[in-house]
């Protein structure tokens, strides 16, 4: 179970910088896509919000990988 | 010997009332406004759409996703410093006069765009409070209950989130039962938001009269308190992690299977079945009763078997059913289709005459009221627009299906799935307050245990109805693509609960 841990460790650090690609992609297509004028910035602000609350989601991701890789979660209260 | 379990009996009655009552006003107050929310844009909002969502983006996203988790930091914070009780009263405080104040704003007609800005600021003051509170009475009521009962004591803090949504519609039906739809939408919808003070006060007054937790007095007696607990929560790594896996492995998915199972499902069924507003949200409405007092029998059941897996079980359950359940849901409702094959009487026509707002092209609309062989009955509006140049190519013809109403065996079928949905929440929800409360040590357990579950109720779950609506907006997507996101977020949030959470914390004593 130990190494089960210690390998999906390696997922979830890839996972946190993944989603945060996809949100930036998705997020530059609905901007570009949306109409010029009040619209595009109401969905730009709606990316980034959500944008800024999905970095650290997603740097907490990958500390969450690095301390299951470094074995952090064997043993647990 | 008898005399004393009775009166710790009625202190930890007294406790828990005190403690849900105000949450359960709290979540009223947070609800009224997502209830009246086209009334509070009509009254307070400037007519202009695009400047209306704007402020509507802000009071929406900017409360939900950033002010709830800043509010569970903020007053974590000094919950773990100055004591639970002091800290849960100021939030109630700052929740019940927000939503006491936006009943008094003076429409936009009134003072312009200082109307919008007020309500903005107000909602983020509720965002706040709403962060603050949920982590302080989960904690207050855990710190008082012995080992081997947490999960059924805290249980009852679980209920009250449902239990607010239940009194906010109960509160605005009987305001306008009594004062009728016309002075509703001009005064009437102020009611509920001012009747709030007297809610607010009522429970300010009995949660005056508490006292500190014990766990908590003890630790300030003995000098233990936590001088920093943001810095002790999220920089020491043996805490920072405890925090990561709750958030992770257990509020992510519950956030969404909660909002799943209460919200989307609503939201399915009146924007993608188009069933009648009414019947929908009866439908939820008995969902919800029914369901309600699993979330305190799930939580008493987690003092025996622990907290882990009845909560991976519902988020599980969640992963495999959802596509099943709205399947049912689309393919029973979906009328256009069913009517190639089931055999169809229209009962009534009815036509309209006009034109289309601001211009010379005139508008025909045709509605046929119908009814299936299966006794599904529906509106059919054929709207055709005829512009007014005679060069134009060709009118403009749009079908659209509404006030879909099922026959009663259906009916209850559709509540039988919307109750299973929120059997889900109430398997994840039920047991999650005492899981939280007992991951973490109690000099910083207030600001520990509020962000991961802010983050992951307020983020996670507060974003099924942006995401899935952007996951429909894929090429080749369908109506139930969008439920690949909680679909997808409590498949992850159950792999990580598996295999990292530790199932036997709710039998040792909190530190």
């Amino acid at each position: 179970m130990n190494n089960i841990k210690k390998m999906l460790g390696l997922v979830w650090m890839l996972l946190g910088p993944a989603i945060i690609i996809f949100l930036i992609q998705q997020a530059v297509e609905k901007i570009g896509l949306s109409p010029v004028g009040i619209e595009r910035t109401n969905t730009t602000l709606q990316w980034a919000i959500i944008i800024l609350i999905f970095i650290p989601i997603g740097a907490g991701l990958v500390i969450f990988g690095k301390y299951a890789w470094q074995g952090e979660y064997e043993k647990l209260p | 010997m008898r005399t004393d379990q009775k009166n710790a009996s009625q202190g930890i009655t007294q406790v828990i009332a005190a403690s849900s009552l105000g949450t359960l006003i709290e979540w009223y107050d947070f609800y009224i406004f997502g209830s009246l929310a086209v009334i509070i844009g009509q009254q307070l909002f400037p007519s202009d759409a695009g400047a209306s969502a704007l402020i509507n983006t802000l009071a929406i996203f900017a409360a939900g996703f950033i002010v709830r988790p800043f509010g569970a930091l903020v007053f974590g914070r000094l919950g773990d410093l100055i004591g639970r009780k002091y800290t849960f009263l100021l939030t109630l405080v700052l929740m019940g006069g927000s939503t006491f104040l936006i009943g008094l704003i003076p429409s936009y007609e009134s003072i312009g765009y200082a109307a919008p800005i007020l309500v903005l600021i107000l909602r983020l003051v509720q965002g706040l409070a709403l962060g603050g509170e949920y982590g302080g009475a989960a904690t207050y009521v855990a710190e008082h209950a012995p080992v081997g009962r947490r999960g059924f004591f805290t249980s009852w803090i679980q209920t009250t989130a449902t239990l607010g949504l239940f009194l906010s519609l109960g509160v605005i039906l009987l305001t306008k039962q009594i004062i009728g739809d016309d002075a509703f939408s001009s005064w009437g919808w102020r009611v509920p938001f001012l009747l709030s003070i007297l809610l607010v006060g009522v429970s300010i007054y009995i949660r005056m009269k508490m006292h500190e937790s014990p766990v908590f007095t003890k630790l300030k007696a003995e000098g233990k308190v936590s001088a920093n607990p943001l810095k002790e929560s999220f920089q020491k790594k043996a805490n920072f992690k405890m925090v990561l896996l709750a958030l992770f492995g257990a509020t992510m998915g519950q956030g969404v299977i909660w909002y799943t199972g209460q919200f989307y499902a609503q939201s399915f069924l009146e924007n993608t079945c188009k069933i009648d507003f009414n019947e929908s949200r009866y439908i939820l409405l008995w969902a919800i009763l029914f369901a309600t007092p699993f979330f305190v029998i799930f939580g008493a059941w987690s003092d025996r078997v622990g907290r882990k897996w009845i909560m991976l079980t519902g988020m599980l359950l969640g992963v495999f059913c959802y596509r099943p359940i709205y399947q049912y849901f689309f393919d029973t409702t979906n009328v256009t289709e069913l009517q190639k094959s089931v055999s169809v009487e229209t009962s009534r026509i009815h036509t309209e005459r006009g034109y289309v707002s601001g211009t010379r092209d005139s508008i025909t609309t045709v509605r046929k009221y119908k009814e299936l062989a299966n006794g599904i009955t529906f509106t059919e509006a054929t709207v055709t627009v005829l512009p007014d140049d005679v060069l134009a190519p060709v009118p403009e013809v749009q079908t659209l299906i509404s006030e879909v109403k099922l026959p009663q065996k259906e009916y209850i079928i559709f509540i039988l799935l919307v109750f299973f949905q929120v059997l889900l929440v109430t398997m994840v929800y039920g047991p999650i307050a005492a899981f939280l409360v007992e991951l973490f040590p109690t000099q910083i357990r207030y600001t520990s245990m509020s962000l991961p579950y802010h983050i992951g109720n307020g983020v996670f779950g507060g974003l099924v109805p942006f995401i899935a609506t952007l996951i429909a907006s894929f090429n080749g997507s369908t109506p139930l693509s969008g439920l690949w996101y909680p679909i997808g977020i409590a498949a992850l949030s159950c792999v990580i609960g598996a295999v990292y959470i530790n199932n036997d914390v709710h039998k040792q004593a909190m530190e």
